[in-house]
């Protein structure tokens, strides 16, 4: 992979990134994405299908404990991926799990290519006093370590249930919950992809195109969303892959905190952390959830990867 | 000179308006921030802790009180009940800051140690075997997040066969043997996914740079193989990689918040933690303003080195 072998690329990866050049004829002209962008394809699809159809599937409830076999081994009948120490059965955990985790990481991501990418698109633009005062504010934002902005944010917008008195909470607790951390991360997540779509904002703005289209008396909204807009949507495209991995690894850390879905309802993050504090009791419960993070992260960033270098977005404008 | 003080003013000011932000964070509590705080407290200790809190005053007055005692370190007390007298926030402060502040510098050293051999080499024989080798593992590394590389190194180095303690910090001044012991995992378990994103990022600029007229200069004037790519090549490649190395305090404080509670090590992070589980807000307000505040020095000091590294952008400012 031989990027940037433009010799004339100053090594100021800022500046550069800024007048992000043109993707050449031979990005366009590569066909086929290769193998392992297909097995990653694959394997988010897969999750998706069965995240979405757990309802459907024949599974025991995530919830409630078969007490008879509590930290069952894998592959121990009854029990395909063992059970934790209430006896819940992991596969079923891992799978009503990745609704919410993955319900999460999309909704975020989404929500702030909404709203970034809206902010970014405009600043870069419209330019001069609208880009000075939204750049302001993305960097007061970016002024803030991420995990703390969104820990904070969470752990403000629903503090922590003062009593629970065992009984399991209500479901809209649970979309609650989802909605406060949707708004957090996607809060923390608005600066980063304003930047992003601002920088290739910019450079298509200056394209002849453009002012072709203005020339010929087209409306400043009609340049900007028809114009300008789908040249910039494959670097939001790659970016929002790599965001729903980093989304994904981010849910895991709130829930170290204990501000992500709460017990007794599953996410990967929830897993891993209630296994914190005794590792080697039933190794499957926190083992499971981190297999499929890592692998979805893996495949996540891969196709990032993929989308970036077929578009030549610039990842230095990270 | 003038450089510096508009610099210095801009500092001050996005310092007054991320701490200003994190003041606000009281006003968003949801219903009344006294219950939240204290929810099992008599209708007297409510009255005095909304006066301590200054919660009847407005936002604004708020974060002048807020700022006056922040500033001369008279930041008061974690709620601990009526009349128990909580943690010194401060105090709590001054312990376990410094304990943040050197895990971070121990990751950002052992990054760069492997990070920076790594790039360069890669750069040099790049689309060679041992380049896409490296970019292989490097895809891999970026994608174990901090807290299961540290669990599995628990489980493993820990609980199965007890090579390393478990959690804890221990001083470097008490026994430095054990301090460093202490801190393997915490700091490999950040390390780990760093060093494939300083190496690949080393590798993009190293790859331009040795492209272009001077290193071919340089090499036709003879200078050995090793001399250009450490001395010439390796000084204007290393811009974005410090940009991104000063970016990341960001990321290495959220990392190091996680591997602090996963291992013990009562850091700020472990404050944060406890804070929240607590429902200290009035104290989370301060850890957070500190962490944002040393957030904001490190990116500041990382722009002014820019201007020793890189002669060509003395005079001309970037971003």
């Amino acid at each position: 992979m031989l990027e940037s072998a433009d010799p004339k690329v100053a090594p100021n990866a800022i500046a550069a990134a800024v007048e992000a050049e043109t993707p050449s004829e031979e990005t366009y002209k590569k066909r086929g994405i290769g193998v392992f962008a297909w097995i990653s394809i694959g394997w988010i699809v897969f999750i998706v299908v069965i995240a979405f159809l757990a309802p459907v599937l024949p599974l025991k409830s995530p919830m409630i404990g078969d007490y008879a076999h509590p930290n069952a081994a894998a592959f121990s009948p009854g029990h395909l991926l063992g059970s934790d120490a209430s006896g819940r059965d992991v596969l079923s955990r891992v799978i009503w799990g990745a609704r919410a985790s993955l319900l999460l990481a999309v909704g975020s991501v989404l929500f702030g290519v909404l709203i970034g990418g809206l902010l970014g698109l405009i600043a870069g633009f419209r330019g001069r006093t609208t880009d000075t005062v939204l750049s302001g504010g993305f960097n007061i934002l970016l002024a803030f370590p991420q995990l703390v902005l969104a820990l904070t944010l969470v752990s403000v917008l629903a503090p922590l249930k003062t009593e629970s008195n065992g009984a399991p909470p209500a479901p809209h607790e649970w979309a609650h919950r989802i909605l406060v951390v949707i708004l957090a991360v996607g809060i923390v997540s608005i600066p980063i992809l304003a930047r992003i779509t601002r920088a290739s904002a910019i450079s298509w703005t200056q394209r002849e195109f453009v002012m072709a289209a203005r020339a010929q008396g087209a409306s400043e909204r009609r340049v900007m969303f028809r114009e300008v807009l789908p040249n910039v949507l494959p670097a939001m495209l790659s970016i929002a892959l790599l965001g729903v991995a980093i989304v994904l690894v981010l849910e895991g850390a709130l829930a170290v905190f204990g501000v992500s879905i709460q017990e007794p309802n599953p996410s990967w993050g929830n897993m891993i952390y209630s296994q914190l504090s005794d590792l080697s009791a039933s190794p499957a419960v926190w083992i499971v959830p981190s297999l499929l993070i890592f692998l979805t992260v893996l495949a996540l960033n891969y196709l990032g990867d993929v989308v970036r270098s077929r578009f030549d977005v610039r990842e230095s404008v990270l | 000179m003038q450089v510096v003080a508009r610099r210095l003013i801009q500092l001050v000011v996005v310092l007054l308006v991320v701490t200003f932000f994190t003041s606000i964070l009281t006003a968003l509590l949801p219903g009344d921030p006294v219950t939240t705080i204290a929810p099992f407290s008599s209708a007297q200790d409510r009255a005095t802790l909304r006066q301590q809190l200054h919660l009847n005053e407005n936002v604004v007055e708020r974060y002048g009180q807020w700022l006056a005692n922040f500033s001369t370190g008279n930041m008061g007390r974690e709620y601990a009940g009526n009349g128990i007298r909580g943690t010194d926030i401060w105090g709590r402060i001054k312990d376990t800051l410094p304990r943040s502040l050197t895990l971070m510098l121990y990751v950002q050293i052992l990054t760069l140690l492997i990070a920076v051999p790594l790039g360069v080499y890669t750069a040099y024989r790049a689309g060679s075997r041992v380049d896409d080798v490296a970019n292989g593992i490097a895809f891999f590394l970026l994608s174990i997040p901090i807290y299961v590389a540290a669990t599995l190194m628990l489980l493993f180095l820990s609980v199965q066969h007890h090579l390393l303690p478990s959690e804890g910090w221990v001083s470097i001044t008490t026994n430095p043997v054990e301090h460093f012991k202490h801190l393997v995992m915490p700091v490999l378990a950040i390390t780990l996914g760093q060093i494939a994103v300083y190496a690949r990022l080393l590798r993009t600029d190293m790859v331009a740079t040795l492209q272009e007229d001077f290193i071919l200069m340089a090499k036709s004037k003879g200078i050995s193989e090793r001399r250009v790519l450490w001395r010439h090549a390796l000084r204007p490649s290393s811009l974005t990689l410090l940009t991104v190395a000063g970016l990341n305090v960001g990321t290495l404080i959220g990392g190091a918040l996680i591997v602090e509670v996963i291992f013990h090590l009562n850091g700020l992070g472990f404050a944060i933690y406890d804070a929240i589980s607590r429902r200290q807000y009035i104290a989370l307000q301060d850890y957070i303003a500190v962490i944002a505040i040393v957030y904001v020095l490190v990116n500041f000091a990382v722009d002014a080195l820019y201007h020793v590294l890189d002669p060509r952008i003395r005079g001309a400012r970037i971003g």
